[in-house]
């Protein structure tokens, strides 16, 4: 295995130093380090952080090979500095069994660009009726930990309480998507000053905030872990905030979409800018700006969700939902919290490595410290370059992105998993077969 | 003006331009032979996602009574039922040379996505969009509210200081949207009338008044009142229960026989059509002198003549947008 040395890389933007890379670990770090017969890479004034983990995210295969396949999709998550992605199980056939789980698995494994770790799904085929064998799914090769419903609220309270409580024997996480189906049936977009003008159907705050306050009562009444995906108002963060103060074993993400996007955008009728929970209002992203800042919102998270053109040019009520995000995620992120002053670099490894890695269980492999002998699963940053966002140049297999034309802050110089790096220089590194 | 999406898109001189030119072409309507040569080789398409006969009617025979070749695009099942997507209904128009497209769509924003994605070169109107606009229907009852109550020199003028209401279910009506914008642009006072499930989130911020008790608007004196049509099926709970009962919306909002002679002498009664007797409107107030609802259709011609007149023969021109 080739030997790396990261020349004058600055971990988690400190002082910087070489990082010398040999059998999947870090063997030094230090200034002046020798490059005797290691691949230097010139890291002056880049951010060495460690992978990033997204906790939250489509990778479509299998059933809509059209959209993405692993392959393409776990390319673009290395090329976005990700290191292991949880795949959500709203796939085709779902992810309720530990047969699909280990499928996407091990299809992550000979893809070889990132760590798969698929998520099961919560109740069968996504219904909300009967739970899924979430057992079966744990004990598998895939090892389960994070079960998600997501695409569809686990609406059922009591369904609810069942996953909280019986997750609780191996560990595991119920993901819940905070959506109350009745509030929101036929909802286009966020219920607002806009979808009045617009005319488009509303989807109100109050159905993810209903939700996310029962749920935070329920996992405080049985003693479960509950992390919310994709938080979206400022009365959610409040809520999570209160049941945090309150001792309640209560995680959050937020999307980097909605810390930078707004329900403006629908004026336009683009559906690029259609995504489930909807883009809301500008004192929203302020919120969740705040929340993520302080520590409320635990991590950032992509739900990276890719749909082939056919499905979203077209008029938007007949649009899918969802917008790409894994090669822009980081940017945003520096874009929205670092160059705003609200993060640091230290927060960018936490929200997006170190803590997803804590609450999908697998930080004895990511978000780990930069240190001699931890392993070298690193994403390198170079913080200063620019660039404009074009669809046809990125590795995801579909063009729904809404930050297309947008000049974004950041770019991944190189990603390293467990030593080996997947990007260099900005490019993706192919493989030779199976890896990893 | 390059198309017609929204009245929330036309100033003060657009809409008055287009009251005067629908004026103008109104006149010669009176004349046994009405057909004038001014669209002649000029192609119009009605595209239709939505039934509508009173609508498409009304833009095919304005359209023929300037000479132009229509054409009807009953395109029943679009893309959200897995048809034709609007894309390619769009670039087979384009191939056939449609000149205007009139567009009557059950998706909010479908106009906006035609006139704006390159699909076609064609202008586009917009027939009514969703629960987002219906332009055209907002100047045919501008066009109405002048005629009767600006005047003896309508030409010119706006609607300054008329105060008209706006009467039921303005959450789902692109009609009362459009009027909003449009009788705010033209200087009159609004006020929306409705039960609260039936008013939308955000609509505090909308150029106009709102009210959910009729009998206190209409003792503040009105020009002209409004009333929308309610569907009967927004009161079941499939239906997403908006109220209890027809019986208790025409009681608090319907226009009776008592309300109608609450109104000032001058005053005239809207409808756009089609009419629920007895729910929104008794059948006292639509027979009525005050009624102007069979106008309306007339009136409906002419602005639409003047729209596309001035869309294809001179609405290129600069100073016209």
């Amino acid at each position: 295995m080739t030997e790396y040395l990261l020349r004058g890389a600055r971990p988690l933007g400190g002082e910087p130093v070489d990082v010398r890379i040999s059998g999947g670990v870090i063997v030094a770090l230090g200034t002046g380090l020798s490059d005797d017969g290691a691949h230097v890479v010139d890291a002056q004034d880049h951010v060495l952080l460690p992978g990033l983990v997204d906790l939250h995210t489509h990778l479509r295969e299998p059933g809509r090979e059209d959209a993405e396949t692993v392959a393409s999709g776990t390319r673009a998550a290395a090329l976005g500095g990700f290191t292991a992605v949880h795949a959500m199980a709203n796939t085709n056939p779902v992810a309720d069994t530990a047969g699909v789980v280990e499928q996407v698995f091990h299809l992550g494994r000979r893809a070889g660009w990132v760590d798969v770790f698929p998520v099961g799904a919560v109740s069968i085929g996504l219904e909300g009726e009967r739970l899924a064998e979430l057992g079966a799914m744990a004990d598998s090769e895939a090892r389960v930990r994070v079960f998600s419903d997501d695409g569809k609220c686990v609406w059922d309270p009591v369904l609810m309480r069942r996953a909280l409580e019986y997750v609780k024997a191996f560990d595991g996480v119920i993901a819940q998507h905070a959506q109350e189906p009745r509030l929101t049936e036929h909802a286009q977009m966020h219920e607002g000053v806009v979808s009045a003008q617009i005319g488009l159907a509303g989807w109100p705050a109050v159905a993810e905030e209903a939700i996310i306050a029962r749920d935070v009562l329920l996992a405080e009444h049985v003693g479960s872990r509950l992390h919310v995906c994709h938080l979206s108002t400022a009365g959610s963060v409040e809520i999570v905030r209160w049941a945090k103060g309150r001792g309640i074993d209560v995680t959050a993400e937020v999307t980097p979409h909605h810390l930078l996007l707004t329900d403006e955008l629908a004026r336009g009728y683009d559906a690029r800018f259609k995504v489930n929970p909807p883009l809301r209002t500008q004192a929203d992203v302020e919120a969740v700006r705040a929340g993520l800042a302080d520590g409320t919102i635990d991590i950032v998270a992509t739900d990276h969700a890719p749909h082939p053109v056919e499905d979203k040019d077209c008029e938007w009520a007949a649009a899918a939902f969802g917008m790409t995000g894994r090669e822009t995620a980081l940017s945003v992120v520096q874009h929205a919290m670092v160059e705003t002053g609200l993060l640091d670099w230290e927060g960018v490894a936490r929200v997006l490595s170190t803590a997803p890695a804590r609450i999908g269980r697998v930080e004895d492999r990511h978000g780990r410290p930069i240190a001699v002998g931890e392993p070298a699963t690193l994403t390198l940053v170079d913080p200063a370059a620019r660039r404009t966002v074009d669809p046809r140049t990125q590795a995801t297999a579909s063009p729904n992105t809404p930050y297309f034309d947008r000049e974004l802050p950041g770019r991944v110089v190189a990603t390293f998993l467990r030593g080996r790096p997947t990007v260099l220089d900005g490019a993706p590194v192919e493989q030779e077969g199976a890896s990893a | 003006m390059e198309h017609l999406l929204s009245a929330g898109d036309l100033s003060r001189t657009d809409a008055v331009r287009i009251l005067d030119t629908a004026a103008e072409l109104a006149a010669t309507q009176g004349r046994e032979i009405k057909k004038l040569p001014t669209l002649r080789g000029r192609t119009v398409v009605n595209l239709f996602f939505e039934d509508s006969t009173r609508t498409r009617i009304s833009f095919e025979t304005a359209a023929k009574r300037l000479s132009a070749d229509v054409i009807n695009f009953a395109a029943k099942g679009s893309s959200v039922s897995k048809g034709e997507s609007l894309k390619d209904t769009a670039l087979t128009l384009q191939a056939m040379g449609a000149d205007a497209v009139v567009i009557r769509h059950h998706a909010s924003g479908a106009p906006h996505l035609l006139a704006s994605s390159g699909w076609l070169q064609a202008a586009v109107v917009n027939a009514g969009d969703g629960t987002h606009q219906h332009p055209t229907q907002a100047l045919l009852d501008a066009y109405t509210l002048r005629r009767h109550l600006v005047g003896p020199q309508p030409l010119g003028q706006d609607l300054a200081g008329l105060r008209v209401a706006i009467v039921g279910d303005v959450l789902h009506s692109r009609v009362a949207r459009s009027n909003v914008d449009l009788l705010h642009t033209l200087g009159a006072r609004v006020t929306l009338v409705a039960p609260p499930t039936l008013l939308p989130v955000g609509v505090e911020t909308w150029p106009c008044e709102v009210s959910y008790h009729l009998d206190e608007v209409l003792a503040q004196g009105l020009d002209a009142v409004m009333m929308l049509r309610v569907q009967r099926e927004r009161m079941s709970s499939a239906g997403g229960g908006f109220f209890p009962s027809p019986l208790e919306y025409s009681r608090r909002y319907g226009l009776d026989a008592r309300r109608l002679a609450a109104l000032p002498s001058h005053a005239v009664v809207l409808h756009p059509g089609p009419m629920n007797r007895g729910l929104e409107i008794s059948a006292t107030a639509a027979d009525s002198s005050r009624s102007v609802i069979v106008e309306q259709v007339a009136n409906g011609v002419a602005v639409r003549m003047a729209v596309l007149y001035l869309l294809l023969a001179g609405g290129r021109r600069e100073d016209v947008s």
